[in-house]
């Protein structure tokens, strides 16, 4: 029988207010879903179906249009986010090997979230430190002149901050 | 409108301005491939996007090649055609599709049928130069549908289909780039999603990436099992088009040669799905009437209109999408599930079989009979009134694989008391029919008069909303008659703002109704074909000696030895049902975090 959605009331009222603002406007789906993503930090099927029935458009159709663009997420965010830098600098010394070492140290691939929400995972075009190349960021703070073996110490430290 | 000149293939021609090149070829007989674009002329149904680029030509003065579905004609154009270039560049398409689909046209279920694989053909394709990462989705298995997105190529035609024309919006195109493909939201189920399972992105589908749930093997098995008395019914559409599977003309009434297959092939009875048509309007039209007359009377609570109820894709797409209304439309089960409640019951206890030892089947243009059919308050313990719903093509596979030489079978009739019927049963078939029959007994019995004339013909026509007057002896009827659901979304917004003036709404999910239902044979966007089928409706309909379901006299047995009235105790308890509000439902979550 139909399909239930469970959703927070404030996160309801919130993604509705949002839609409102644009006048439920269909045409502002973009722009709709680019508060809620900021206002929740991803944007799970609740709140997509939460869009679709105030803007009456299709839920594929929201869905299409999140999983179109590679800046709205369905996935929640880790407490500390790390970003990898594949800019160029970072790249042709190593970044690769990072990133790698990060995926097998935390189990998850790019654009992924730990099971225990603590990290995430993402890779970035140039982040503008490249005298420090390579670089991740973990959260707001800079790693600079990474090699894979660092990685298995930082995360462990930031572990630790709780 | 202006004339526009322009030169194809070194021949001058002028066409309306606006014309596409595509088109424009097609008039000098210049036949342009295409794979994504798609059209039912005069149905409303377009997908123009201009992807797959199957159809490039090259234009004089321009750089790069032309797609012809999309570009429009300009005064002086030279355009060719068939240039060595333009012919690479087909071809290049055509390869680098095929590189990532599933070269398993062997045991593929649309082989034959497929306008990629005939591209291939057409272009002599021996071997594929490109080495392509192949895609691995996952196979979805729905109640009526097959979803095998390695097989897609992204026409989006399905997308076009459930979106413009069905307003249904279950597919999207979803993702970018090589994972690229249509899909439900978050991948669900279609089960899961506001499908209808109306079938018509499979019916539009190049390719086999949509197909129907396959249920011949059971039917066999069952013809098969001596312990079984398996009864079949056949939908009207189906005899006026299951002859082109056998290469006749379009429009074929094939009536007696399906008959005479359906006896070959093993079937116990063979009985007519027009029979419970007329049960229906017996039932639908009392209840219509009863409606009316509490109207008429100043009852203002009564519901109208009544909305008819013989779609299961509609019945699906209201009770999702308008739940708020379900309470307007009529109690009335489908023709398909009338017939199972009393094949299951009268008749099996007329030949004395148990209802577990019954197979019922029944052959559709449809692929919601096949999701209908299942639905858990249409079985008994368990037991459904219908076990399998197979459509029109499958039962041209069963006929062919049976060594049946169709055409030259000596033409037989339906058995009796589940096979005889009338010519208002037989327009179930095609959009305005139901109403049409509904009309000719309602008439009949509110003004106790006879019709002189039973063809309303102000109820038929292929345009997608149409509106009528009728008048039952002064006493004025308003109808209103809508296929395709984004034409009856629009006639059930008017019902939402109580802006309605119609008594009766009769809605079929399809373009033209049945006739081109999902399971019919594919006519890959030739509308004449259509046009057809829907001629010969109404061709048997004429044919037929009793053309009002009142006047059927194995109902009027039926009623007499078993049911009691229109509408009575028993008729409630074995043909009327009730829906389901299918909305998502957004719920507060109280523990979430
Ligand atoms: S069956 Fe009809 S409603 Fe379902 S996805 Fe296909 S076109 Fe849409
Ligand atoms: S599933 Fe079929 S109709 Fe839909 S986009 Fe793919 S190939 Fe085209
Ligand atoms: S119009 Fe006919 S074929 Fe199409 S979904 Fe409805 S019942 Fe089935
Ligand atoms: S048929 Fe013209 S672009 Fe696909």
């Amino acid at each position: 029988m139909p399909v239930r959605i469970k959703i927070r009331q404030e996160n309801r009222e919130k993604i509705e207010a949002i839609c409102r603002s644009f006048n439920n406007n269909p045409g502002e789906l973009i722009n709709v879903l680019h508060q809620t993503q900021n206002f929740l930090g991803y944007l799970p099927a609740e709140a997509q179906e939460v869009i679709a029935q105030n803007l009456h458009i299709p839920t594929a159709k929201v869905y299409g249009v999140v999983s179109f663009y590679s800046f709205f997420s369905m996935i929640p965010k880790g407490k500390y986010p790390v970003s990898v830098c594949m800019g160029t600098a970072c790249y042709v010394r190593g970044a690769e090997k990072v990133l790698d070492e990060f995926k097998t140290q935390l189990g998850i691939g790019v654009g992924e979230t730990g099971p225990d929400g603590e990290f995430s995972l993402a890779s970035l075009r140039c982040v503008g430190a490249c005298g420090l190349a390579p670089v991740a960021l973990i959260g707001e703070k800079v790693h600079g002149r990474l090699a894979a073996d660092d990685v298995k110490v930082i995360i462990e430290e930031t572990r630790k901050l709780g | 409108m202006d004339q526009v000149k322009l030169i194809i293939d070194n021949k001058e021609v002028a066409v309306p301005n606006g014309t596409t090149i595509l088109k424009a070829a097609q008039q000098m007989g210049i036949n342009i491939p295409t794979l994504c674009h798609f059209e039912l002329k005069g149905m409303g149904v377009h997908n123009k996007p201009g992807g797959c680029r199957i159809c490039v030509v090259e234009v004089e003065g321009r750089r790069n090649l032309a797609p012809a579905c999309v570009t429009e004609v300009t005064e002086g154009m030279v355009v060719r055609t068939n240039s060595i270039r333009a012919i690479n560049a087909r071809r290049t398409v055509l390869e680098l599709l095929l590189s990532d689909h599933p070269a398993d046209c062997l045991k593929c279920s649309k082989s034959g049928n497929c306008e990629l694989q005939n591209l291939a053909i057409r272009f002599g394709i021996r071997e594929i130069p490109f080495e392509g990462e192949q895609s691995t989705y996952q196979l979805e298995v729905s109640p009526s549908i097959i979803r095998d997105m390695n097989k897609c190529i992204m026409c989006r035609r399905c997308e076009t289909i459930c979106n413009d024309f069905q307003t249904v919006g279950a597919l999207s195109a979803i993702e970018r780039g090589f994972p690229a493909v249509v899909s439900t939201a978050f991948n669900q189920t279609l089960a899961q999603s506001p499908c209808t399972f109306c079938g018509q992105c499979v019916a539009v589908c190049p390719v086999g990436a949509l197909t129907e749930v396959d249920h011949t093997a059971k039917v066999i098995r069952s013809i098969a099992d001596e312990k079984k008395t398996v009864v079949v019914q056949v939908a009207p559409a189906v005899r006026v088009a299951l002859g082109e599977e056998f290469g006749m003309t379009p429009g074929s009434i094939v009536t007696g040669q399906l008959t005479a297959a359906l006896k070959a092939l093993g079937f116990d009875y063979v009985f007519d799905t027009d029979w419970s048509a007329d049960l229906t309007i017996m039932e639908e039209g009392t209840e219509l009437l009863g409606r009316l007359t509490k109207y008429l009377n100043g009852d203002k609570d009564v519901k109208l209109p009544i909305l008819t109820s013989c779609c299961p894709a509609w019945v699906n797409f209201f009770e999702y999408q308008f739940p708020a209304l379900k309470d307007i439309p009529s109690t009335a089960k489908s023709p398909q599930q009338m017939f199972g409640a009393i094949a299951k019951t009268y008749f099996a206890d007329k030949i004395g079989v148990k209802r577990e030892d019954m197979i019922v089947v029944s052959v559709m243009p449809c692929l919601a009979k096949k999701y209908e059919c299942g639905r858990d308050e249409f079985a008994v313990n368990g037991n459904p009134d219908v076990d399998y719903s197979i459509t029109t093509r499958e039962l041209a596979h069963l006929i062919k694989q049976a060594n049946i030489d169709f055409a030259s079978l000596e033409e037989a009739s339906f058995d009796s008391p589940l096979g005889e019927s009338t010519g208002a049963g037989v327009i179930f078939g095609t959009t305005g029919g139901v109403i049409e029959a509904a009309c000719r007994t309602a008439y009949e019995v509110f003004t106790g008069k006879t019709l002189d004339k039973v063809d309303f013909e102000e109820l038929r026509g292929l345009e997608g909303i149409r509106a009528a007057t009728i008048d039952m002896n002064g006493t004025k009827i308003n109808i209103g008659i809508a296929h395709g659901l984004s034409n009856a979304r629009k006639l059930l917004e008017q019902v939402e703002r109580g802006e309605s003036q119609f008594h009766a709404i009769e809605v079929m999910a399809c373009p033209g109704g049945c006739i081109d239902g999902g399971g019919q044979p594919l006519h890959h966007g030739n509308s004449d074909i259509i046009k057809a089928r829907w001629e010969a409706i109404y061709k048997t309909d004429r044919s037929m000696p009793i053309r009002k379901s009142h006047e059927n006299p194995s109902i009027q047995t039926l009623y007499k030895e078993f049911l009691g009235n229109p509408c009575g105790h028993k008729s409630h308890e074995l043909l009327h049902t009730h829906y389901f509000d299918k909305k998502p439902v957004i719920e507060i979550d109280l523990d979430k975090k």
